[in-house]
Parts: C-alpha cells; structure tokens; sequence
C-alpha cells in the first residue's frame, strides 16, 4: 500500500512534465489572435494589442525561406497602398541569429515593421504549421484569415481580404 | 529504493518528452543546402526523368509519367 502511495505520487509528479511540452493547437480563422510585443531592430516594442482598430497582417518569415523572399515584395507593396488607410503589415522574423535576418533586409528591405522573435515563442502562440504563415487580424484583434505558405496567385485574393476588412471598419 | 527506481523512471520518460521534432520555424539549419539529400535540384529531376523511364516504373517524385521509354 505504501508502495503504491509512492508510485502514485511519483507519477503524478512526472506527469506533468510529459505533458508540458505538448504543442498548443493552431490559431485559425474566427480566433482572438493571440497578443504579443517584440522588438523592433531599434529596439522599440511592437504590440498587437496597441494596433486595434487597424487591420493588420502578421507575418512569420526567416531567411531561410525561400517562398518568405517573394512575399516582401507584395507586403511592402501592401503597406504602401493600404498603409495610410488603416493596414499595417507586422513580420515576425523567426531567425535564431540576427545577422542572417539582416542580411536578408539589406537585399530586400521591409516598409513595414520587422520585429524579431529568436526564442520563437510567439509562432508557438500561434502555433505555426509551416513557414511562412500569415495571419490577417481584423480591427477587433481577431484572425480573419490566415495564410500558409506563400505563392503569386494568393496576392490577388489576400488583397481583396485586406480591402473588405478595412471597408467594414469604416462602417 | 524502490521509489527511488520509480522515480527515475519517472525522470527519464519526462526527459523523453523533450524530444521533440523541430518546429517549423526552428527549421533554419535544415534549410540549409548542405542539408539536403541532393546535390543539384534540378540535376535530381533529370536523373529521376531518366531512372523511371528506363526502369518502366511509374513516375519518379517530382516528374510524372515514364514506362515507355518515350518522355
């Protein structure tokens, strides 16, 4: 019996560790985006809850990605037409050394702001499937769409997303 | 000593809980060209063309069709 009592406490003790690492499930559509703040290069904070009532598309990107290099374009192509409007783009670089994401601005730079995440905790909030993921988060802070993987043809259809979300908050 | 035991055990499937693959945004390193399973993309394709037809095997990965010996 009091061996039992020993197994008993013991495994209710470890228990909890086996579990601790246990992925948390994928933010989707129709979701609270879950909040955060990072820094930017600057070193001046970015956070999701301070850009409410504006339309915003997060972004995660690495240098490594190779499809993440064809998204910038679009995205700085997004803020600049869209920016004055209510639509920021947020991109969360995922990199583990900062002088790999950097190299990747200097050939192609961002109009938006790129706030670093190295620990990576953020893409567990969100818990991303592939890179790179994208999330439109509406003016209430919640996703409206999210995007995995990134190719040409998604442009025209996300544009139209962007646009009906900044039309429904003028109304 | 048999607590002891058990709580070792215990202990160690923990430690296996932190096995995990990598995530995917921790997939910088694997990215990497050195990483990959072929030396030349691109040269693998032409490879795997030639390989499924000249075996008469269905498709390679990346090409369809071959078996006839005419693709």
């Amino acid at each position: 019996m009091k061996n039992l009592t020993r197994w008993l406490a013991t495994f209710a003790t470890a228990l909890p560790l086996v579990f601790a690492t246990a992925s948390a499930h994928a933010v989707e559509a129709g979701a609270a985006a879950p909040n955060f703040s990072l820094p930017t290069a600057k070193g001046e904070p970015v956070a999701l809850d301070k850009l409410r009532g504006k339309v915003v598309y997060v972004d995660f990107w690495a240098s490594w990605c190779g499809p993440c290099r064809r998204s910038f374009p679009w995205m700085n192509e997004m803020q600049q037409k869209y920016g004055a409007k209510g639509f920021t783009v947020v991109a969360i670089n995922v990199d583990k050394k900062r002088i790999d994401a950097e190299k990747f601005l200097t050939l192609i730079p961002a109009n938006f702001p790129v706030v670093y995440d190295e620990a990576g905790s953020v893409p567990a909030a969100f818990g991303v499937l592939g890179m790179p993921s994208s999330y439109l988060i509406d003016a209430r802070g919640n996703v409206s769409y999210v995007e995995r993987g990134f190719v040409d043809d998604a442009r025209g259809p996300l544009e139209e997303r962007v646009k009906a979300l900044l039309a429904a908050v003028k109304n | 000593m048999r607590g002891l035991i058990v709580a070792m055990i215990a202990l160690a499937m923990a430690g296996c809980a932190s096995f995990d693959p990598p995530k995917p945004w921790e997939r910088g390193e694997l990215a990497k060209p050195s990483m990959q399973f072929d030396y030349d993309r691109l040269d693998a394709k032409s490879q795997q063309h030639i390989y499924t037809s000249k075996e008469a095997a269905t498709g390679g990965y990346g090409v369809g069709g071959g078996g006839c010996g005419c693709n």
